[in-house]
């Protein structure tokens, strides 16, 4: 037995996420007395690989196939399947991400194994397996018993610390029959270089109190200077002021930043649902009787727009920009 | 072309939720129930689809796995303009339960393309649409934020990290659809609702399927500290607060 993770690479590059990925299954591991083994699909290089063991994979798998160029969600969860069985697999970790969500159930029913989804923390037993999971959109969460032989856990991103360890890990090429893939890919649309939101430590997001699409300058100067990503609430983006792919919310992106500042946001229920996880929230409106002050744990009261300058200056101070 | 969405009932998104029952239970009482925000969208598109001749698309059915209690939401996606209603009577246990059953209605019924939510509002799973592809083993596409049909061929946008990707892929599949597949919601007119009472609600008795998890007990979120209020003229001492506290900056 031994627990797998299957680590997604983004052009041949792993991200922090892999490396979570990577110390919270060496942490289960333990829990379990067995090994992690990490699994890679698609073409990344020996050095990049072995970064895996850093954290804690003892054995790395990886699988380069042409017909895993698309991502194909039954050929990947046919990948997975074959060698979780391989090496005998007795728990799956995989990322709480677009690739997770896609794989992670189709698996669960491939291998009849339990899946606990968007997981931040430790099992909280092995016997019973007992997982601890966010539930009706950040308003609850819950312990579920994974009843089968096999247990899969999703893990929310950014909701575990890096552990690094002495690396040795051995690296094996893995053959493996892929089908090729029934989707087929017209086009692509990428922005690369960006910082995505999901990735980004800190977000610096804006609400209907910006006023104005007009008025975002300082706010993305801010993000900027603190290395963060920008983000905004729903109705910012219903109204065309900023890009759909920076809507946070229960219908939009759920992130887990270290720090949320959130400014000219009242803070409905269903945008805490996608920010709730944050471990810091700052709100900046107002309005004092505004909602997001009951979850921010530091505020202020007043004109975003006066409010806005004096943070990038004092952000820029402590920066040495 | 037949569309297929799948339904789920949750508690209104501003709800307060409360347990019951040594926290081991949602309490149900005064909760308002409605159709799952992303399942609404879908209904949304599948019809916006349908309206469109040159799509192929002939009707659009909702699947829903619940008790009888619940024939409320059905009718309420009836009304906003599905043609027929299919529920499944059984207490839904878990994700796997619930995507056996819509697996057992899609091999009696037959559709061409199955749309599910991205995941519901209240359990958070994101599992019952790609479980319901692997049990049927016919492809998925996640993340959907487009679904297009033109001549009965399917174009679906997904998004990926950093943007996005139109694909293709063969029928039947399950789109399993996110933000921007619709722009707001269909709201049901006098008409519909009129409509809704005689269109017909196909039932279905469960099949046997052991849940693969249960859930054992809920809890609400720990109380985060009182927010610290920084004065607006002094807003800079924010950011040597958040340096000195949080450690982030």
């Amino acid at each position: 037995m031994s627990v797998l993770v299957y680590t997604e690479n983004w052009d041949g590059k792993f991200k922090k996420v892999s490396f979570e990925l990577i110390s919270y299954a060496s942490k289960v591991a333990e829990m379990l007395n067995t090994d992690v083994a990490a699994l890679s699909i698609g073409n990344v290089a020996n050095d990049e690989l072995q970064k895996l063991g850093g954290y804690g994979a003892s054995k790395i798998l990886s699988v380069e196939n042409d017909n895993a160029k698309v991502f194909d969600a039954q050929n990947y969860t046919g990948i997975i399947a074959q060698v979780a069985e391989k090496i005998g697999a007795k728990v799956i970790i995989i990322a709480n991400n677009n690739t997770g969500k896609a794989v992670a159930p189709r698996l669960s029913v491939k291998l009849k194994a339990a899946l606990g989804a968007s997981v931040s923390k430790l099992p909280l037993s092995v016997s019973p397996f007992t997982i601890y999971k966010r539930s009706f959109s950040g308003s609850a969460f819950s312990d579920v018993e994974l009843k089968t032989d096999i247990k899969i856990i999703t893990l929310t991103q950014n909701s575990f610390e890096l552990i690094e360890t002495a690396n040795n890990a051995t690296i094996e090429k893995v053959d493996i029959n892929v089908d090729a893939p029934k989707t087929e890919v017209i086009d692509v649309q990428k922005q690369t270089g960006k910082l995505l939101l999901t990735d980004a430590e800190i977000v610096v997001s804006g609400g209907r109190g910006m006023k104005s699409p007009d008025n975002w300058g300082p706010l993305v100067e801010l993000a900027e200077v603190l290395g963060g990503a920008t983000a905004c609430s729903r109705p910012v983006s219903d109204e065309g002021w900023r890009s759909h792919e920076e809507h946070t919310g229960q219908t939009g992106k759920i992130i887990a930043p270290n720090l949320y500042i959130a400014v000219g946001i009242s803070g409905a229920t269903q945008h805490i649902a996608g920010v709730s996880g944050s471990k810091y929230i700052v709100a900046i409106n107002n309005d004092k009787s505004a909602p997001i002050f009951e979850v921010a744990q530091y505020g202020i009261v007043g004109d975003a727009q006066k409010i806005l300058p004096q943070l990038v200056e004092a952000a820029k101070q402590v920066k040495g920009k | 072309m037949k569309i297929l969405v799948c339904i789920s009932n949750v508690p209104d998104t501003t709800t307060k939720v409360k347990f019951t029952d040594g926290d081991t239970k949602l309490d149900t009482a005064g909760i308002q129930w409605v159709i799952n925000p992303w399942d609404e969208l879908s209904l949304t598109r599948a019809l916006e689809i349908k309206d469109d001749a040159s799509s192929g698309v002939k009707s659009v059915t909702v699947a829903h796995v619940g008790p009888v209690t619940t024939e409320p939401t059905i009718r309420k996606a009836l009304a906003i303009g599905a043609d027929s209603a299919i529920r499944v009577n059984a207490e839904p246990s878990d994700a796997y339960f619930v995507a056996a059953q819509l697996a057992e209605v899609v091999k009696q019924e037959q559709f061409d393309i199955i749309m599910c939510g991205i995941e519901s509002s209240d359990y958070n799973g994101s599992m019952v649409g790609s479980m319901l592809a692997e049990m049927l083993n016919i492809p998925s596409i996640s993340a959907v934020s487009n679904l297009k049909v033109e001549n009965e061929k399917p174009i679906v946008t997904r998004e990926i990290d950093g943007g996005k990707e139109v694909v293709s892929t063969s029928t039947p599949f399950v789109a399993i659809v996110q933000k921007g597949i619709a722009k707001e919601p269909r709201i049901a007119a006098m008409r519909g609702i009129m409509m809704a009472r005689s269109k017909p609600i196909k039932l279905y008795e469960p099949v046997a399927v052991d849940a693969l998890t249960s859930y054992k007990k809920f809890e609400l979120p720990e109380a985060r500290p009182a927010c610290k209020f920084v004065d607006a003229e002094n807003a800079k001492d924010l950011i040597a607060l958040l340096q000195s506290e949080t450690k982030l900056i």
